[in-house]
């Protein structure tokens, strides 16, 4: 464990990106959508909803759970957790470079449990966020069983 | 926002998700997941029908806590527990979520602990649902 995947190459935070899961998720706040209300808030641009920070750290987990040596099924997969710490929000012009890491993997009552790690940081290494998802995989621990 | 104190409540709100949310969602996040669009597949791995993104419900979750803040990005920390799905018919109604919120705890650099539920027919969705926030 504690395994390290490689950093992905950087996501730049579009401003239309960032009005599109806004208005996806319903949300009409001005600090998304409205630059001078974003500016007004002390941000360069708009910013991120907390919960966009999956969409990019999603690309990173996923190498996780892809991985062929932990062996998951990932048809089987279920997201069961998820946590976000901030060190800022998400500014549209950013460019974030994900890394993650394996914190720990389990096996529970047959299920695969295997919590990933993503930190997200800009190219200048500027910590943003660390997304944690923890990930069930029904199932595939019977066969060791 | 001043005389914010330990059972604090914030104001709940409603939300409604359809299939043309679930849609727009998987296209603005990248989640294509067919269990959030197609009942054929959901219903063969087991679904009651197709469910909502686990990260579409924590995203309405959060509006709670960042419409209370107004600067979102007052948000530091935010988690939740994945308990149980929200099945959205194919219909003009869909499904309602209902999130409330309320501070459970003051911390120290004018920063307070709100704990959140989310519902859908009464049962919890979300569960050990949380956030840290700077105060305004």
């Amino acid at each position: 464990m504690g395994r390290v995947y490689p950093p992905t190459s950087a996501y730049v935070v579009g401003r239309e990106k960032v009005r599109e899961f806004a208005t996806a998720i319903g949300d009409a706040n001005p600090a998304y959508h409205d630059v001078s209300a974003a500016r007004a808030l002390g941000y360069a641009d708009v910013i991120a909803p907390p919960t966009f920070a999956f969409v990019i750290a999603y690309a990173g987990s996923s190498q996780a759970a892809m991985d062929p040596e932990l062996g998951l099924d990932y048809s089987r997969v279920v997201h069961g957790e998820q946590r976000f710490a901030f060190s800022r929000p998400i500014v549209a012009g950013d460019a974030i470079v994900a890394t993650a890491s394996i914190e720990t993997i389990r096996a529970v009552a047959g299920n695969d449990i295997l919590t990933t790690r993503v930190d997200l940081a800009t190219e200048a290494g500027e910590h943003v966020a660390t997304t944690t998802t923890v990930i069930v995989a029904r199932g595939t621990a019977g066969e060791d069983a | 926002m001043s005389a914010i104190a330990v059972g604090t409540t914030l104001p709940a709100q409603t939300f409604r998700v359809t299939r043309f949310d679930l849609v727009r969602y998987a296209g603005a996040s990248g989640d294509f997941n067919p269990i959030h669009w197609s009942e054929r597949f959901a219903t063969s791995v087991g679904l009651p029908d197709v469910i909502a993104h686990g990260m579409f419900t924590m995203a309405e979750a959060a509006r709670v806590v960042t419409d209370w803040l107004g600067d979102p990005g007052l948000l530091e920390e935010y988690a939740v527990r994945f308990t149980r799905p929200v099945p959205v018919p194919d219909d003009d109604t869909g499904s309602v979520i209902e999130v409330a919120g309320e501070v459970t705890e003051l911390l120290e650099g004018d920063r307070a602990k709100v704990m959140l539920t989310a519902t859908h027919g009464g049962q919890k969705v979300l569960g050990n649902a949380w956030a840290i926030v700077r105060l305004p």
